[in-house]
């Protein structure tokens, strides 16, 4: 028999979503898939679109690889625009030709809706839907200061997002009285304005556009109804979804009123041959403007084309659990209390800025929706309770108030029904997953490569982990924290038992609450937590088998067994002078020398028994210890600063060489990087560091737990426009903190993601010392500040700890026989294994 | 034919790190030789040469055990090499030169394979 001919058309993520049902199904064999899809790129997430900002490709972003395609033999149009279908002939034609199809699936989505306002054909309009608009809004925003959202929807609160992260003062303008009309009520509304206005975005209400023409400071002028103005240089309308339904309605197929292709419960439209998934179509009036509605169509739509008469779409859940602008927002069911009789349960308190909102029914035995502003926490268990009707507890209220006045415990995974929805993108529900593990999963990863679990929106990811870790606790399996096999305990743990017991060796500590003789993994660990706690010299005698070779001998390794040293440039300031010695040390030991990403000189090449000399040189003309070796504080990057530069607004060098002297030295779970802007253009690019300073004309703001590198991420606005001293004391406590509770290798953005309450818990910790520990943390910092030595000065100057650099201990003379040299492009380098061979 | 070997001192007491190792040179090329005082013996030489980079690195390794088996770990790129036998924990293929090693007085002494061509430049 031969095959029949699937065209789809759109290669968004419902559409995609299709094909992996599709080609994981009997179907498969049955089709010959051709897919055309609009843009010039692959399936992507647009739900983490605002991703692309913070750094992600398109590659992070693709749903899929070409490759993939290749493989299941789908026939990949891309860029390729469907123009017209005719249903008579059972054809599509597109910019490039005609096609024939037997089954045809519209995964068409939407398209943003544009208010009809005069101007809006201004070219700084856009939209924020695909990569290209966001490429298009990038552009736009080079070199200009403001940017304005039209919108204060879901989408319309994320493209704020994106436009501060840009780096401009994001404005936005929405019609209702309150944002997130949709999901939130008046109170909630309120706390969400009040908290995103705190993070440097201007809310605007209660405003509608009547034109927008040419502006006097910026670009643009838009005009109010109310006949106030706002002058901004891009506009993103982001008012709204449309679906995009025109080829079937030009193909004469039955359309909704207000747009939208209706389909049936299989997704069929009013031709048998034609269905619709997803943003495009209308199905009991509704359209769905989220990705699960979506997947849960185009899975419905699969198990029809294979023949499975009982495959239906009945309706979606519209809760929604987000987090914009890093504010937690939450909506659950009939979160608006439209149900006859139902009763509310509220709880705002403004001073934690948490806004709670249950609707109950008449009986009070059910949940009918919620609201929920400022803290998601109790979204999880509120979610299961409405999905899966369980009865409420006697007090209903305790779900929603704070645990200290004596809340219920929360809806632990036990009280969850094997039917209940973990994930909802893709379907999973609690028994699938113990199903998985009882398949022979065994952690987490291994759970959600075998269901697909949390790998749609990751909204689920903290519930999944609670039920994957109760099963497997269930059957006996332990979910093992411990750092290595000498010890039961994690890296914060041993760090209270050192403190506490006043532990100042590894022997007494292994001895003491650990077995055997401990290894590469918590050896080093226990160093750093040694040094932190007493800030010993890391060559003294008990700790020197502890450390990393790097550690050890204050230098870092390279391949051939030689070492690279990168002395201390704080700032990034050096005298000519200095510059001069540094060539000259180079030239002497024909090192090869590079300038690093953080400001500083990096000198390859020296052997073991150079290290010394070379440092005493290096000491001689001033010169300390760059710790490029240690799990330490690294260079704090700095712009020139209002010095030289004209648009500088405050002395960025010397608060950058203040920051470097104060916390050279300090010993951390993993390298801790800095860097001080001089204003708002961010040339010292402080956002992608640890801990990043960038000046206003008041003072300065200080942003978190950013990193560049393998995973890059966006450092968090942690508060603005501090003084010097505030500056240095959240600072003093946000590294001491971190350096006393995060794990082994977890570098701060990870412990702040993996902080309970994550960045609002640690602003209370460090802003508000919510746990009392604030004198106690900058103490600690001080005592270290105080303690410090530039540990190569102290090797140096002392004849036991330079015998330490022997390369062999028998024979002082001889040199490493295998390091073996070229030169490329005038400078020594070490043979490479494919030369040498 | 057997091969003669010599039992060369390398080295003193005081020249060991306890809990780590230095490098030696010998006849048969770097060795390095670990002093962990904990342990019963107390001393052990592996060669100084990691299979896997090529590179003299191993003596500057981090020493400690593993499912009770003395190791250490390479400073490169991580392997755990067992100092009784020379097994490379993460790769049964790869194994390294282990040597005896004793203490004489205040002196290490190594049993090394003697080649006639290096007596004879020694």
């Amino acid at each position: 028999m031969s095959k029949q001919t699937l065209i789809v058309i759109g290669n968004g993520m419902v559409g995609h979503h299709f094909l992996e049902q599709l080609t994981g199904s009997a179907a498969a064999d049955r089709f010959d898939i051709k897919v055309f899809g609009e843009e010039k790129l692959l399936a992507y997430d647009r739900v983490h679109l605002s991703e692309y900002f913070g750094g992600s490709t398109h590659a992070d972003l693709a749903m899929g690889t070409a490759d993939w395609y290749a493989e299941n033999n789908i026939d990949l149009h891309l860029n390729e625009q469907v123009t017209a279908i005719d249903r008579d002939q059972k054809t599509v034609t597109t910019s490039e030709g005609s096609y024939g199809y037997d089954e045809l699936v519209l995964a068409t989505g939407s398209y943003p809706f544009v208010p009809p306002i005069k101007g809006n054909e201004h070219p700084h309009c856009l939209v924020y839907r695909t990569l290209e608009d966001l490429d298009s809004i990038r552009a736009s925003a080079q070199g200009v200061k403001t940017g304005v959202v039209v919108g204060g929807g879901l989408l319309g609160l994320e493209a704020a997002n994106a436009l501060k992260s840009l780096g401009l003062d994001a404005h936005v303008v929405e019609f209702a009285p309150r944002l997130m009309p949709v999901q939130l009520d008046t109170d909630g509304g309120a706390l969400l304005r009040h908290k995103i206005e705190e993070l440097g975005v201007q809310v605007h209400t209660e405003k509608a556009t009547t034109e927008i023409v040419e502006g006097e400071d910026c670009r643009l002028r838009m005009n109010f109804s109310d006949d106030s103005h706002l002058e901004t240089d891009l506009i993103v309308f982001s008012a709204g979804i449309r679906p995009q339904d025109t080829l079937a309605r030009d193909s004469g197929l039955d359309i909704g009123e207000r747009g939208g292709i209706v389909i049936n419960d299989q997704c069929t439209t009013s031709d048998p041959h034609i269905h619709a998934i997803g943003e495009c179509a209308l199905w009991g009036g509704k359209i769905f403007g989220l990705v699960a509605p979506g997947y849960t169509m185009a899975r419905t739509l699969a198990s029809a084309l294979n023949g499975d008469s009982e495959a239906a779409f009945t309706g979606a859940d519209m809760s929604t659990k987000l987090k914009l602008l890093g504010v937690d927002v939450g909506s659950i069911g009939d979160a608006h209390g439209q149900t006859p009789g139902a009763r509310n349960i509220r709880f705002n308190d403004e001073q934690a800025g948490h806004y709670r909102r249950m609707v109950v029914s008449e009986d009070g035995k059910t949940l009918l929706g919620a609201i929920l502003v400022g803290d998601n926490g109790p979204y999880d268990t509120l979610l299961q309770y409405a999905l899966n009707g369980i009865t409420l507890p006697d007090n209903p209220e305790t779900l929603i108030l704070p645990e200290s006045e004596g809340g219920a415990p929360a809806l632990g995974p036990d009280a969850l029904p094997e039917t209940a929805s973990i994930c909802s993108c893709h379907n999973v529900t609690k028994g699938d997953i113990c199903g998985a593990i009882d398949a022979g999963c065994s952690d987490l990863g291994s759970v959600k490569g075998e269901t697909k679990a949390s790998t749609g929106c990751g909204g689920c990811a903290a519930l999944l982990k609670n039920v994957v870790d109760s099963e497997l606790e269930k059957r006996g399996v332990e979910v093992s924290k411990d750092i290595c096999e000498h010890f039961p305990y994690s890296r914060q743990e041993l760090f209270h038992l050192v403190k506490v017991n006043g532990i100042r060796t590894f022997q007494t500590l292994i001895q003491e609450h650990g077995k055997g003789h401990g290894c590469d993994i918590c050896k080093p660990a226990v160093a750093s937590i040694l040094a932190t706690c007493w800030n010993e010299h890391i060559l003294a005698t008990d700790h020197v088998p502890l450390q990393d070779t790097n550690d050890t001998f204050m230098a870092n390794m390279q391949k051939n067994g030689t070492y690279s040293i990168v002395p201390r440039v704080p700032g990034g300031e050096i005298t000519p002078d200095k510059l001069i010695v540094l060539g000259e040390v180079a030239k002497e030991y024909n090192l090869y020398t590079k300038i690093t990403g953080g400001q500083r000189v990096d000198l390859f090449g020296a052997t073991l028994s150079e290290l010394p000399e070379i440092w005493e040189k290096l000491i001689a003309a001033g010169f300390e210890t760059g710790h490029a070796y240690g799990k330490s504080l690294r260079t704090v990057k700095s712009c020139v600063g209002s010095t030289w530069c004209r648009y500088g607004v405050q002395d960025s060098v010397g608060m950058a060489i203040f920051l470097e002297d104060r916390y050279k030295g300090l010993r951390s779970p993993h390298k801790i990087k800095m860097a001080v802007s001089g204003c708002t253009r961010e040339c010292a690019e402080a956002q992608s560091k640890d801990i990043g300073v960038i000046a206003t004309e008041n003072g300065w703001n200080l942003y978190v737990c950013g990193n560049g590198g393998m995973r890059p991420r966006h450092a968090d606005l942690f508060a603005t426009d501090l003084s010097d001293e505030e500056l240095v004391r959240t600072i003093d406590r946000v590294l001491m903190f971190y350096v006393r509770t995060a794990d082994r290798l977890q570098r701060t953005s990870v412990w702040m993601e993996n902080l309970e309450g994550g960045l609002e818990y640690l602003k209370e910790v460090a802003l508000e010392d919510s746990l009392g520990i604030g004198k106690e943390l900058e103490e600690h910092m001080e005592s270290i500040v105080g303690t410090y030595q530039c540990e190569w000065k102290t090797a140096v100057e002392d004849p036991e700890k330079r015998k330490r650099f022997r390369e062999f201990v028998n024979a002082p003379e001889k040199k490493d026989p295998v390091q073996q040299w070229t030169t490329e492009r005038d400078q020594r380098r070490p043979v490479l294994e494919t030369e040498s061979a | 034919m057997k091969a003669r070997t010599s039992w060369d001192v390398v080295c003193k007491v005081e020249d060991l790190v306890p809990e780590s190792g230095v490098a030696v040179w010998t006849e048969d090329g770097p060795v390095a030789v670990f002093y962990l005082p904990h342990r019963l013996p107390a001393l052990f030489a592996v060669s100084h040469t990691d299979p896997f980079s090529g590179s003299n690195v191993l003596a500057r390794g981090i020493t400690g055990d593993i499912k009770g088996e003395p190791v250490v770990a390479s400073p490169l790129y991580k392997q755990h090499f067992s100092l009784v036998t020379g097994q490379c924990l993460e790769d049964e293929d790869v194994k390294i030169e282990t040597y005896p090693v004793l203490l004489d007085g205040d002196q290490i002494r190594l049993e090394v394979p003697v080649t006639h061509s290096e007596t004879a430049a020694a």
